[in-house]
């Protein structure tokens, strides 16, 4: 494909002519972090870029985020591989950035130390119940049926109730729906973890309410999703009339955003169409729209188990040009169900030694070079650090979006190393790869390099080729290990 | 009006008969036709084109036009390829011949064009977004399907011409097509059009 092969410029930097290469570190393997060091290695040619990442295989969300039925979505995975076989780029796996090695440690190793390691925890409600037990975060289950190795002890219950809610209207939520509500044989051949396969087969779950605190014309998702939802065989969809009524701001809205337009016309030409008589044991799906959620409900039969959710009424109120958001009218009603998915958005963690904004849950940067602190002066820069992907942006955006932010990123560098605070100490030698691999060897990290990933790769074909799955994924720390040795 | 409908109906047919014709056609018979390569690998040469790429836009485009002129001598190759002329991201203006049948995205590839392709080709990531220069010939085009448009839904840098590369597919009205590819630190001017954010 066009990005590896040859290309037509001579390298415009001076790395292969010089003594000694750039060493540049990137940490997270999703498609920030690979398109980073396409980017990287295309612009500074002859320069040495190691990619690292906490689990044994690369691609990040690729892996444990797009849906086990969005088989074309992963494609992204062929070209992403061939920039790791490039020879000046290396996958290191099962290095952790804050426990294997410290961010510090990185910046004396390498020149340029770019952070994509995305966003691994969870916006939280900060409402009462919301550590009830029942009420987990989507980000929690989607690792569970993607095979996490982190994720596979949720054992979410799927047998002690029929109706779950999801409270969000993105595209995870829709993932999640589709997941819950989708006809397990059409699940069966996809690269589903095989546990959570079982547990959907057993699954009594008929009914999913999707709330949303907006309206139609706000939904978050977007419309192949939503198409793909509405399309389930056998699923009927509900949507109450009365919130498809739409305000002039509505319309203002809409005409400015081709996606907003698009997506209420869909739930409008769905709300027409159905729901038909609920015929018993059909499968149903909610779209519930301006409730926020207040609190989480405990069950009296099950103690510090969740039984619903206690939703306040909102209604829109404009706060600027096309923006409007959702404020609380005091009124509300109470929504049973036993299980309870937040969609709500992911959130990025920090590391020691990085600066971090924490209301937005990102690291504070100009264009991709880390700022030193949060007041957004633009002349305070860490020399050689920098962020790339949802740690950078938040927790928006699709793949390709990686690529225009990893594209901003290297420019940044590319600038930094033509006239700006890396012109001297990319000057310097740096110990790069070697330097990491000696301290994590006298820490007893077992590296994971591309090839062994190659080994995981091929043992989860082969396992897969047995069930008529793509693959059998490998859904624990010790078995991926020993994959990635054998 | 009536008449420019039929025109468009006759384009449908000539595009399904033309991607019909392209499963049967060879690949290799394509790599052969060398116009594209050596015309960029003369561009090789001439390393002031990204330092001075303003200054010798008009310069490199004369120099395309007539190389592409001379490629259209070929006799028999022409007939079956069209002219498709790619501006990078760069503002470097590429042009290649193109098979009939063959989409752009695929087109991009053979000839060491950086357009990306995340899904290749399945209508579900928008990394290959190209917009059609001349509103001319967005014109010629048959309309996008919903699934492409839940796609260009979320493609960087949308335009009034904006359609992914993986579903134009090469037919003798779109010879001549001038496609850019958009970039995060270049603005595309399309005439007539801006990039509209959404
Ligand atoms: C559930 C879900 C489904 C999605 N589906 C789609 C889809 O169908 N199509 C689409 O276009 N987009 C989809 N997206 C969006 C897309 O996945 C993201 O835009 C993209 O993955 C973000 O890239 P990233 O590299 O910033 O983060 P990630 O992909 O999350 O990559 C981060 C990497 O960093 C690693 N890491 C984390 N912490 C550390 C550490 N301390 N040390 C070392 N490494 C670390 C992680 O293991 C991971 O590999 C989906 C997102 C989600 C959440
Ligand atoms: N197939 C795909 O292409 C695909 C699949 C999955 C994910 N993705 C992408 O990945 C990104 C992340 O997806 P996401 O679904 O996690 O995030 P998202 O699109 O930002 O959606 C978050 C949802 O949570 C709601 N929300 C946020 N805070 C809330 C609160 N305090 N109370 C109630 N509701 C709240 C939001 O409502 P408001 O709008 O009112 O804030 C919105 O409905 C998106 O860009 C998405 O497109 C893509
Ligand atoms: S290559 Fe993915 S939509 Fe065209």
């Amino acid at each position: 494909m066009a990005i590896f092969g040859s290309r037509r410029f001579l390298s415009r930097s001076f790395w292969s002519l010089s003594p000694h290469p750039l060493r540049v570190c990137i940490v997270g393997s999703g498609p920030a972090g690979f398109y980073t060091a396409e980017k990287m290695l295309k612009a500074h040619q002859g320069s040495q870029v190691d990619i690292i990442d906490r689990l044994p295989t690369p691609y990040g969300l690729v892996r444990s985020g797009v849906a086990p039925d969005h088989p074309e979505t992963k494609n992204v995975i062929n070209q992403v591989s061939r920039v790791a076989q490039n020879g000046g780029c290396s996958f290191l796996g099962n290095i952790a950035l804050g426990s294997s090695v410290s961010l510090a440690e990185l910046r004396e190793l390498y020149h340029v130390v770019v952070l994509a390691y995305g966003a691994e925890s969870d916006r939280v409600l900060g409402i009462p119940g919301e550590d009830l037990k029942g009420v987990h975060s989507a980000r929690e289950f989607v690792w569970w049926y993607n095979g996490h190795p982190d994720g596979r002890n949720l054992n979410p219950d799927l047998k002690s109730t029929d109706t779950a809610v999801i409270l969000g209207q993105g595209n995870v939520a829709l993932d999640v729906a589709r997941i819950l509500l989708r006809p397990t044989s059409e699940l069966a051949t996809t690269d589903i973890a095989s546990y959570a396969l079982t547990a959907l087969e057993q699954s009594f779950i008929r009914k999913v309410y999707m709330v949303g605190r907006r309206g139609p014309v706000q939904a978050a998702c977007t419309a192949k999703e939503l198409r793909e939802v509405l399309g389930i065989k056998d699923l009927c969809i509900h949507i109450k009339e009365a919130d498809l009524k739409i305000t002039p701001t509505d319309v203002e809205e809409m005409k400015n955003s081709r996606i907003h337009r698009r997506i209420y016309d869909l739930l409008s030409k769905a709300a027409v169409a159905g729901p038909s008589e609920p015929s018993s044991g059909r499968r149903e799906l909610h779209f519930v729209f301006y409730r926020q959620p207040a609190r989480f409900l405990e069950s009296f039969d099950k103690m510090g188990y969740v039984s619903g959710v206690h939703l306040e009424k909102t209604a829109l109120k404009g706060t600027g040009p096309g923006k409007q958001i959702a404020v609380g009218t005091g009124q509300s009603e109470d929504l049973s169900c036993g299980i309870v998915l937040k969609s709500i958005g992911y959130k990025s963690v920090p590391v020691d030694g990085l600066p971090f904004d924490n209301p937005k849950g990102v690291v504070p940067n100009i264009k991709g070079r880390v700022l030193s602190d949060n007041s957004g002066d633009p002349t305070l820069l860490e020399n050689g650090l920098y962020v790339c992907g949802w740690l950078k942006r938040g927790p928006t955006g699709i793949i390709g979006t990686n690529l225009y932010c990893a594209e901003e990123t290297v420019a940044s560098v590319s600038e930094d190393l033509e006239h700006g605070v890396l012109a001297s100490t990319a000057s310097l030698p740096k110990p790069g790869r070697d330097g990491l691999l000696q301290i994590l060897d006298n820490r007893n990290v077992r590296v994971v390099q591309f090839s062994a990933w190659e080994r995981i790769d091929e043992e989860e074909k082969r396992l897969g080729s047995l069930r008529n799955k793509p693959r059998e994924k490998l859904t624990t720390w010790e078995e991926l290990l020993k994959a990635a040795s054998e | 009006m009536l008449i420019s409908k039929l025109s468009r109906v006759g384009f449908l047919i000539a595009k399904e008969l033309s991607r019909g014709q392209y499963t049967y056609m060879s690949r290799t018979r394509f790599r052969q036709m060398p116009c594209g390569r050596y015309q960029r690998s003369l561009l090789e040469l001439l390393p002031e084109t990204r330092a001075f790429q303003g200054a010798i836009f008009q310069k490199h485009r004369d120099f395309s036009t007539s190389a592409s002129n001379n490629a259209s001598e070929g006799g028999d190759e022409q007939k079956e390829t069209i002219s498709v002329t790619f501006v990078s991201k760069d503002g470097e203006e590429i042009p290649i011949r193109v098979p009939m049948g063959m989409s752009m995205l695929e087109a991009a590839h053979e000839n060491d064009i950086e357009l990306e392709g995340a899904c290749e080709g399945s209508l579900a990531c928008s990394t290959c977004h190209v917009i059609v220069m001349d509103m001319e010939y967005y014109n010629k085009l048959e309309d996008p399907i919903d699934e492409e448009n839940d796609m260009l839904d979320l493609a960087f840098g949308l335009t009034e011409t904006s359609r992914l590369g993986c579903q134009i597919i090469a037919s003798p009205e779109l010879d001549g097509i001038r496609l850019a590819i958009p970039a995060a630190t270049r603005n595309v001017a399309i005439d007539g059009y801006v990039a509209k954010p959404h």
